[in-house]
């Protein structure tokens, strides 16, 4: 066609926008997105948010008695109950935050069809209503930290925010990739679960990062340790459980009581090199993130169509 | 058409779009298909070849064409819900449609939630909304149901909220589905006044309709697409015989 004339610059090309930055743009949308999310999520049930503090109360006591008590890790860690809690709630965030997100674009099906909508929104709802119902449990292991004589510091809640952020932008980045190939493969919904099964062993929740050094060669200790969702839950258990266990263990030397074998070991502290894991983690979750843009874009071309 | 003070709102330049048909719905599909040597991307099928046409601000154009011919693909693209494989589509100014009347109405949430939910899904502030919702209520002849449930509204109700919203979202260029169908007689009146009013307040309109009394009403300029290509660009009547023709 022969030069038309108009000027380029007023124009836009529909359905091309900036991806998670128009998300920031669009504040209004996401806001109200997340409201509704966090609105239904409970709609027409009777304990309503209740199941929010219910669920990980009930996982808590079963690990809590299965491995705890029955298998014997109570013996061997100091205030176990407190380790197992504050290492669990982290992944069941990043649990929620994964699955959410992943299925998120196919469950706002109707919406991608019919109307353009930067769909990184969608993902990102999910996220962030998974981090409000992850509020709830936040609490309730404050409020059980406390009552093991848990003080909190600045320190712990900068190790708690830092961890927190890398698990929210790390699902943020992966969750970026499975939603979009979930368009197409419904596979991935599938993957995505195994996933979340095998997380929660993944991780120092059941277990210490003690149990495994030395047992394993250096190179599987290296990625283990550095998997940000091991480098988060260890940010958690410094927080919460390392210097309540460390008050507990001064208090009874002062009084000479005699200690457990679990309360001999105090606090065990980061795995040696800990700083070097916290820097691949965090190496991670930004590659996490650029990688799972670039994934969503491709796939966000022929969403409406595939859907 | 092209006078020297308009300019273009919508322009639409060698746009090829293709879809597949695919054969494939599974990583376990696609593997057994590279096993057997079977094609795994499927045949393409060509919904749109080669079409071209530019919109001036404040014109009102029908994109017509039987069932299949591509005519929802078109408007797909202008909304940029579909990406072209070939050529480019641009536009200026706000773009809203009345394609996706309902899509973002979710039945648990009460009328008053879906309609600030759907205006920012359309592009609205919370101040906009604010401003109009009185409108759009009035409009949609909900009255005290607003406070109620969609899931318990009626289905007429439902659809008459919902262009209600899409109605009154502030745009320059409106793109217009097959939903002049919506409710009783008398509100279908209303709809096709009121689409009379934004187009005759100077709002950019592309209508794909089968109601040729809509679209004669409604349009000067009619498009026709035919198995994805454009066979006649020019004024209305003499579009609606093209379209009559086998």
């Amino acid at each position: 066609m022969s030069t038309a004339p108009y000027d380029r610059s007023e124009y836009t090309t529909p359905g091309r926008g900036l991806g998670i930055l128009d998300v920031f743009r669009r504040r209004y949308l996401l806001k109200l997105l997340v409201q509704k999310g966090t609105s239904l999520r409970y709609r027409n049930s009777v304990l309503g948010w209740l199941w929010s503090y219910v669920r990980p109360t009930v996982q808590f006591f079963v690990y809590f008695f299965v491995v705890g008590h029955v298998l014997g890790a109570s013996g061997k860690v100091g205030l176990y109950p407190l380790y197992l809690f504050s290492g669990i709630v982290v992944v069941n965030l990043f649990n929620e935050a994964f699955g959410n997100a992943t299925k998120s674009i196919v469950a706002n099906k109707s919406l991608v069809r019919k109307i353009y909508l930067p769909r990184e929104l969608f993902p990102i709802a999910a996220i962030i209503g998974s981090f409000i119902n992850f509020l709830p449990q936040l609490l309730v292991l404050v409020i059980v930290a406390v009552i093991f004589g848990w003080i909190p510091t600045w320190a712990s809640l900068g190790l708690m925010l830092a961890s927190l952020a890398i698990i929210v932008l790390f699902s943020t980045g992966i969750g970026l990739i499975t939603s979009a190939i979930n368009v197409r493969f419904r596979d991935a919904q599938n993957f995505v679960e195994i996933v979340r099964m095998v997380a929660t062993w993944t991780a120092p929740v059941l277990y210490t990062w003690v149990m495994i050094y030395g047992k394993i060669p250096d190179w599987m200790f290296f990625t283990w340790a550095s998997n940000p969702l091991a480098v988060c839950v260890e940010m958690f258990h410094q927080a919460v459980w390392g210097p309540t266990i460390e008050r507990l263990v001064d208090a009874k030397v002062a009084a000479g009581q005699v200690l457990s074998e679990g309360e001999a070991k105090g606090n065990i502290g980061f795995a040696p090199d800990y700083g070097i894991y916290v820097l691949v983690a965090v190496g991670l979750t930004v590659l996490a993130l650029i990688i799972g843009q670039w994934v969503f874009r491709r796939f966000e071309r022929t969403f409406a169509q595939d859907l | 058409m092209t006078t020297a003070t308009t300019k273009p709102a919508i322009i639409v330049e060698h746009v090829t779009k293709e879809f597949r048909k695919r054969s494939t719905r599974s990583f376990k599909d696609a593997l057994i298909a590279l096993i057997r040597r079977k094609p795994i991307k499927g045949k393409m099928f060509r919904a749109l070849d080669d079409v071209s046409f530019v919109i001036n601000e404040g014109e009102s154009v029908a994109v017509m064409g039987l069932n299949g011919s591509g005519k929802s693909t078109t408007l797909k693209l202008v909304s940029g819900v579909l990406e072209p494989d070939a050529g480019h589509v641009l536009t200026r100014g706000r773009v809203a449609g009345l394609i996706e009347v309902g899509a973002g109405f979710h039945p648990d949430l009460t009328g008053r939630e879906n309609v600030f939910l759907n205006a920012a899904i359309l592009g609205m502030s919370e101040k906009e909304t604010k401003a109009r919702f009185d409108e759009i209520v009035a409009f949609s002849e909900i009255g005290d149901f607003i406070d109620q449930e969609v899931k318990h509204y009626s289905s007429g109700m439902f659809m008459r909220l919902a262009f209600s919203v899409a109605i009154h979202v502030n745009l320059d260029v409106l793109l217009v589905d097959e939903v002049l169908a919506v409710g009783d007689a008398p509100f279908r009146a209303k709809c096709a006044l009121k689409l009379k009013e934004l187009a005759d307040a100077g709002i950019t309109m592309m209508v794909v309709s089968h109601s040729k009394s809509q679209v004669k009403d409604l349009c000067s300029r009619g498009i026709v697409i035919r198995k994805g290509k454009v066979i006649f660009d020019g004024p209305i009547d003499e579009a609606l015989e093209v379209l009559e023709q086998p």
